[in-house]
């Protein structure tokens, strides 16, 4: 008799009791919730974030580094690589990364591949361009004072293309962290996943919390970037101080 | 996986014209949304970042709020300023306005107030020696030199914009956005024939621009441009293909 009252009843599982965050769900922040996952969530994408950027911009800078001092070289160059990076940054992000999957499968590859392609642009035209800044009547003396050709590109060209180069780093830097995000619906990995991840649950603070830690990032690592080149480039805070 | 990998060769991209052709109903509605979600964004941020920027170039004040603010701006990424706008805005169009003024407003903040604040200060001194009122020098002298930096800052914010306004296929949809998104309903051949419009709309938008560009420079200062400033935006992709 007793058991069969039991069976007639609809099977309710009991979870326990609801969390703060959950019973309250949608409140527009829930600060447990962050502490509860920060070290589970968060954190780890934080750290994968900043690592997908710095490998990105390093083959990113390789690469355009390389390409910009051959085009510096050899004048003909400069238009196809920059035909062919130009085209790379017009296609839109999350569509270049899901072309990537059936090469690269759904890897963190397929991130970094994407990501390198849109940094070569920024690089390249920046080296490039800072490269031929040099003042006609400055390289004439660097040849007058006996410099060779590699001497003046690494004595007179490369430290005057400084504030250009390292401009174009800082671009590339927030851009990759910007596209970083978009990339995580192609390879859930990074804060892009807990940002998808909470959309697609319609969970604010997820989103909200992993948003706000993207932009920290990107404004934190600019901010990196502009105290370490004006630690690189001395002479032009003297010249606007003057 | 085996599906997607055998979905992808040749003839993907032929697959994605066609599919460009059949279904021209549903990605000229999506492309038009595509637009006018740019637009919209566009036009508030010339709004406001043209005058400002060329009030500041004029009278030489501002830099950190032209320059820096403008670098602090374009560090934040859309998708992150879309995720916190959303529980203030909910999903549909105004977040995503909102994420692309943000994007494009430093770009044209920074070229407005480079152009004008870098106006020759002889030739400001000879317009002024010849009798020009203040707002006379800044619409006859500094507005026609500026504007080759002026429209460099216009056609990269209107690139940045027309390729990001694809996010919208994320929240609540209404751009190409929803067919890039979306590939197990439209197939990678979809994703990539949108995608080829979205880009093609990059070009166009940079050409538009280009050419209002052409109408508004005066004959006498039309090749004497090469201007270079290293804070300002260089064009996006004219330039680079001409380089």
């Amino acid at each position: 008799m007793h058991a069969l009252v039991v069976a007639s009843g609809p099977v309710i599982p009991n979870f326990g009791h609801a969390t703060g965050c959950i019973a309250n769900d949608n409140a527009f922040f829930c600060t447990r919730w962050v502490r509860e996952h920060w070290t589970d969530t968060l954190q780890p994408a934080l750290i994968q974030h900043l690592w997908l950027t710095a490998l990105a911009v390093g083959i990113g800078f390789v690469i355009a580094f390389a390409a910009a001092l051959v085009a510096h070289r050899f004048g003909r160059f400069a238009t196809p690589f920059g035909i062919f990076s130009a085209f790379l940054y017009t296609i839109p992000s999350i569509a270049l990364f899901q072309l990537l999957v059936p090469v690269t499968g759904i890897t963190v590859t397929t991130i970094e591949v994407g990501l390198v392609g849109y940094t070569l642009l920024i690089l390249f035209r920046n080296t490039l361009a800072g490269l031929r800044s040099t003042p006609p009547e400055v390289i004439e003396a660097a040849r007058g004072m006996g410099l060779t050709r590699g001497q003046i590109l690494r004595r007179v060209e490369l430290p005057l293309a400084l504030p250009a180069i390292s401009a174009g780093v800082r671009i590339a830097v927030v851009t990759t962290i910007s596209l970083a995000t978009i990339a995580a619906y192609i390879t859930p990995y990074g804060l892009g996943k807990p940002i998808f991840d909470g959309l697609q649950i319609n969970y604010h603070t997820e989103y909200v919390v992993a948003g706000l830690l993207a932009i920290a990032l990107a404004l934190v690592a600019d901010g990196v970037l502009v105290v370490a080149q004006r630690g690189l480039t001395p002479w032009t805070r003297r010249r606007v101080a003057v | 996986m085996t599906t997607l990998a055998s979905q992808f060769n040749l003839h993907t991209f032929a697959d994605a014209f066609r599919f460009i052709w059949d279904d021209r109903g549903l990605l000229a509605t999506k492309t038009l949304e595509q637009v006018q979600l740019s637009a919209i964004a566009i036009g508030f941020a010339m709004l406001v970042a043209l005058p400002l920027g060329v009030w500041l170039g004029h009278i030489h004040r501002g830099s950190f709020v032209a320059i820096n603010v403008s670098n602090l701006g374009r560090a934040l990424p859309s998708l992150a300023v879309i995720s916190i706008g959303l529980p203030f805005l909910g999903i549909g169009h105004p977040v995503v306005i909102i994420a692309l003024i943000v994007l494009a407003v430093p770009p044209i903040l920074t070229n407005a107030y480079v152009a004008i604040d870098g106006v020759e200060e002889d030739v400001v001194e000879a317009a002024r020696g010849m009798g020009l009122r203040s707002w006379q020098v800044l619409l006859f002298v500094e507005l026609p030199l500026g504007i080759p930096l002026i429209f460099a800052g216009l056609r990269t914010a209107a690139v940045y914009v027309v390729a990001t306004a694809t996010l919208a296929g994320v929240v609540g949809g209404g751009s190409l956005g929803d067919i890039i998104f979306n590939q197990a309903t439209y197939f990678l051949s979809g994703v990539v024939g949108a995608a080829i419009l979205v880009s093609a709309l990059a070009f166009a938008a940079d050409f538009a621009f280009a050419g209002v560009q052409r109408l508004m420079t005066p004959r006498g200062i039309r090749h004497a441009e090469g201007t270079h400033h290293p804070e300002a935006e260089p064009p996006p992709i004219l330039e680079v293909a001409s380089a």
